[in-house]
């Protein structure tokens, strides 16, 4: 199966809320829509309504269709993907570190300093 | 393992890295100071570092690209603060658009090395990167700087933890 690199501008982008934080954590485990979803934060259904349009853009939640009801799901697989990804970028400076040990080696085992 | 020690502090929206090295402080700065020896390591193997301009000095410039493995190169440049070699550097790191003027729509990071004897012919460096703002941290993070990344990754891990925890109550019809 192959999986669509994701958009990481837009994924940090929607995770750099607060609100849509705490809504992706929601949606792992519950069946709620919209309504039900907006009903726990201290805003607007268009508010929560712009939240979960954003998270879905970023492929962070999808809508499901359960009977007549739409629930909001996390996609806790691109979570993992992104998890992942973020590691190696992790590495960044332990890398440079890395290449700089490598440098004064060389350079000590030619001068014998 | 030459990295002795990272602290990251999300309320001075800092990252703090400790390395060791087998070497001089003099040495330890050649790696900054020498643009040759700098692109030897600055950039990944998959994204190498190429110093075109490399100015040194307290309102100095060092201009740099890097080159993609698809031959895309984004510029970026440092606007030097401080320079006492070989104890320390402070400079000023930003994007820069393909002519090398800079990219003022991109948040800038600041970071402060300095390196000292510790004693037994060994060199301890210390990188102290810091943001202007949690948004320039949250536009950095998403380019994969490592400061406001660790953050996320924190925050990817809270909603992962918390989704082993809560699956095996779940019921299932």
């Amino acid at each position: 199966m192959q999986i669509a690199p994701p958009d990481f501008d837009r994924m940090f982008g929607a995770l750099a809320d607060h609100t849509r934080r705490d809504i992706v954590r929601r949606a792992i485990d519950s069946e709620e829509g919209v309504a039900e979803l907006a009903s726990h934060y201290p805003m607007s259904f268009a508010a929560v309504q712009k939240h979960v349009a954003i998270l879905e853009r970023a492929g962070l939640v999808t809508k499901h269709r359960i009977g007549r009801r739409k629930v909001v799901r996390t996609n806790v697989e691109g979570l993992r993907v992104a998890r992942r990804l973020l590691d190696q970028y992790e590495e960044l400076w332990r890398g440079r570190i890395d290449r700089m040990t490598q440098l004064v080696n060389e350079y000590t085992r030619e001068t014998g300093q | 393992m030459t990295v002795t020690a990272v602290h990251k502090d999300p309320h001075t929206l800092s990252m703090t890295l400790d390395a060791e090295f087998d070497a001089s402080p003099e040495r330890v700065w050649q790696l900054w100071s020498d643009p040759r020896q700098l692109e030897r390591w600055w950039g990944p193997p998959t994204y190498p570092a190429t110093f075109t301009k490399h100015d040194l000095k307290p309102g100095g410039r060092v201009e740099y690209h890097m080159t993609g493995p698809d031959g895309d190169q984004p510029h970026a440049y440092w606007e030097v603060q401080e320079v006492d070699p070989p104890h320390s550097l402070a400079v000023r790191d930003g994007f820069a658009n393909d002519d090398g003027s800079p990219n003022t729509e991109m948040p800038m990071n600041e970071f402060r090395v300095t390196i000292e004897e510790v004693g037994g012919g060994r060199t301890r460096m210390s990188i102290v990167s810091t943001f202007p703002s949690t948004e320039a941290m949250e536009q950095l993070l998403a380019l994969g700087m490592e400061g406001g990344l660790t953050q996320a990754v924190g925050q990817i891990d809270a909603i992962l933890a918390e989704d082993t925890v809560s699956r095996p109550s779940r019921s299932k019809p």
